[in-house]
């Protein structure tokens, strides 16, 4: 293991640790580590709102998904994005007008309600927990490749490093550690995509060298007695395996077993494709590609364009490409780009994972339909809907983008840094593009997790560049569970404990408070990212989204825009938010497949829950506040 | 720079309203995005320039348009605070 990230990365950690024990100094009140006392400047604030934002989902989790699935994975870059017009439209001048340190203040500053400040309180902590989870599953996925170590690892040493920052310095150093990181980020990674353009594409790409291309083998088979067997007779056929109409077969060559499988060419013939495969033995035995896993034998990096333009081999190399030509390529129907499947099953005693090649034509590659079934049935097309309408309406409701707002002077401010943020994270977004695809290109993929698909890249470039790239991924983790922190610190102290008056705190009790709170909700994370390991993080990410969008959202716009809005009418909204989308994500497809059954049998069609649950806040606020008018109304004149 | 006491009231209908029309025209181009993704994908597919996809110049179009839409609302604010700014040092700052 080369020693180079372990400096690199020691370097970063240790400016992280540097500048909250030197704002520690100067943070003494509640306004000081809640709000940063309000007097950072705007243009600073905007890139520690990208450092919040563009957290490890986006790094890790979108580039990991267009590695993958193409388009699908930029759709969450344009969704992320058109959020922040929200943000800039809606809520940006009204949060730093109305509010003080939470997001609760907002939606108090016209009744004065305690039951508003306790579901608003529960409703941060919700919406942070969730959207930790997928920064600690990133965090465990860069210690892997980085150091060799366990994934477990990398979670508790994000953990432990994120809570010392919030337990020293709070909000003046998790800005300042954003604005660093946010601007590093984008630096790095415009570095990345100009040296992608200069390397251009290839059809065998072995990374600069360093990792010689693996051809895959195709052979030829036939029926014999209503049996497909492989004409090379140096082959002997040990099983087959039929599974989701998929056939493999497992043959033995000089002792090493592999799976293979079954297709018919273009001539009608039958053939055997080489696939990748992982067994796990009844007596514990762990095979890779035949042979007992180890340092030395892992699954092999993949990723690579069978044909570029239709051509293939030496006449198929681009040499450098502008960024138009690049994404041309991708277009291209007479491209083609060998992606990469799993399927598991049982061989008799054994656990087998077969990972297997498919080809799949450019112009299917830059549009939409790979993971989102566009052209599917009707909750396919529901689900897409649903994930674009709650990245749209989440991000204005995320509690650590919304208590970022109270960092800055005035409310024009708010605006101004918003605006920076939108510039710098727009430009971002574009660059996943390049990245992910990129990545795909490449020969880079990890089989096992997508999401280390960018800082892969890197290291296809070289260590000096994964070193970079992957510290400023851990980083980026660092920061935005800071930030995530800070805003479950400032519900609890601030919302829960200090506004509901359980017990009457002075203002040197709330900082204590919040980083007790900030301390025990690092732990929650810390063990949720270990249980959820080996999801996509960006994945993760839009379901957060989904439970802010629904249960944030709806009642800031009606308190804003609707005069009626009551303050049953606001509880209730939060409640349904909260509720319908949490229960529409634990029943839906995909978390039945991370529970190990079968995602069919899921009460609820889809996956993302938002085109349910944001209209129902919507109606819940508007009905329950028309009911409510007059009771509210006394309420109000009384309190 | 603008002073606090002219700023929320004065200015803030205006910036409501101008927030309120802009949202709507970025709502309106957005779902539209994704209403063609969903009624007819195939377009997504049609090279609208240079060997690039409706699907890429739309997506990344989306992106620059939020960006010209935000530059232009903050320019429209400033200018509008600046006038109200001036107008309240003319009357109020002597």
């Amino acid at each position: 293991m080369s020693l180079l990230p372990i400096f690199i990365f020691v370097i970063f950690v240790g400016m992280v640790l540097w500048l909250s024990f030197y704002f520690a100094k100067q943070t003494k009140t509640s306004k000081g580590y809640f709000a940063a006392h309000g007097e950072i400047h705007w243009a600073v604030n905007g890139m520690a709102f990208s450092g919040d934002y563009l957290s490890a989902a986006s790094f890790l989790g979108i580039c990991g998904m267009i590695a993958t699935v193409g388009y699908d994975g930029f759709l969450y870059s344009i969704g992320y994005l058109a959020g922040w017009m929200v943000a800039l439209f809606v809520v940006a001048e009204p949060m730093k007008r109305l509010g003080k340190y939470t997001f609760a203040d907002i939606l108090d500053s016209k009744f004065g309600s305690k039951a508003i400040r306790l579901t608003a309180g529960i409703s941060t902590l919700i919406i942070s927990i969730f959207y930790l989870i997928p920064q600690m599953v990133g965090a465990g996925a860069l210690v892997t490749p980085l150091f060799g170590l366990p994934h477990y690892v990398g979670v508790i040493m994000v953990g432990s490093i994120v809570i010392t920052i919030v337990a020293t310095a709070g909000m003046t150093s998790t800005t300042y550690v954003q604005f660093l990181k946010g601007s590093l980020l984008i630096i790095f990674s415009t570095v990345l995509c100009i040296f992608l353009f200069i390397r251009g594409l290839n059809t065998e790409p072995d990374q600069g060298g360093r990792v010689s291309f693996y051809k895959y083998a195709t052979i030829q088979a036939q029926l014999q007695e209503d049996e497909i067997v492989p004409v090379d007779t140096s082959y002997l056929k040990k099983g087959e395996v039929t599974n989701q109409g998929l056939t493999f077969l497992k043959l033995s060559k000089d002792g090493v077993q592999s799976w293979w499988l079954k297709d018919i060419d273009s001539k009608g013939d039958i053939i055997l494709k080489e696939t990748q495969s992982e067994v796990r033995s009844s007596n514990g035995e762990f095979f890779i590609n035949g042979r007992l896993a180890s340092k030395d034998n892992q699954l092999r990096q993949v990723g690579n364009l069978e044909k570029i333009g239709g051509k293939s081999g030496e006449q198929a190399k681009t040499g450098s490409i502008t960024p138009f030509k690049f994404l041309s390529y991708f277009t291209d129907k007479n491209t083609v780009v060998k992606r990469w499947k799993s399927i598991l099953f049982k061989d008799g005693e054994d656990k087998v994972t077969v990972y297997y090649s498919i080809e799949t034509p450019g112009n299917k590659i830059l549009r939409p339909g790979l993971q989102f079934k566009v052209e599917g049935s009707l909750s396919e097309k529901l689900d897409f809907i649903s994930l674009m309408l709650a990245l749209f309406f989440g991000t204005a409701a995320l509690p650590h983008i919304l208590i970022r707002y109270f960092t800055v002077k005035t409310p024009a401010d708010a605006r101004k840094s918003t605006m920076v943020a939108i510039a710098s994270i727009g430009f971002f977004y574009v660059l996943t593009l390049f990245m992910g695809l990129g990545a795909m290109s490449s020969g880079v993929l990890n089989l096992t997790s997508s999401n280390m698909s960018a800082p892969l890249l890197a290291k296809s470039f070289g260590v000096f560049l994964f070193s970079v790239i992957s510290a400023i991924a851990f980083a980026t983790v660092l920061g935005t569970v800071s930030g995530l922190l800070i805003a479950a610190a400032g519900a609890v102290a601030h919302d829960l404990i200090g506004s509901f008056r359980i017990i009457s705190m002075t203002d040197k009790q709330q900082v204590i408070t919040g980083k007790i709170t900030a301390f025990s909700v690092g732990i929650i994370a810390i063990i949720l990212g270990i249980l959820f390991k080996g999801m996509n993080v960006s994945f993760l990410v839009g379901l957060a989204f989904a439970i802010a969008a629904s249960a944030n959202l709806p009642a800031i716009m009606m308190v804003l825009f609707w005069k009626k809005t009551t303050v049953k009418g606001i509880v209730a909204s939060i409640i349904v938010g909260i509720f319908t989308s949490l229960g529409m994500i634990l029943l839906s497809p995909s978390m039945y497949a991370s529970y190990g059954l079968n995602p069919d049998t899921a009460p609820i069609p889809f996956s993302n829950p938002g085109i349910i649950s944001i209209p129902l806040s919507f109606l819940t606020i508007v009905v329950v506040s028309l009911l409510t008018q007059k009771r509210d109304k006394v309420l109000t004149k009384i309190t | 720079m603008f002073s606090k006491s002219s700023d929320p009231e004065n200015t803030s209908a205006y910036k409501v309203r101008i927030g309120i029309y802009m949202i709507l025209l970025y709502a309106l181009v957005y779902f539209g995005f994704i209403g063609i993704n969903i009624s007819n994908p195939l377009l997504m597919e049609r090279i609208i320039f240079s060997g690039l996809n409706l699907a890429v110049v739309y997506g990344i179009g989306l992106i620059i348009f939020a960006l010209i839409l935000a530059l232009t609302y903050n320019s429209m604010c400033s200018k509008k605070e600046a006038e109200l700014n001036n107008t309240f040092s003319k009357k109020g700052g002597k």
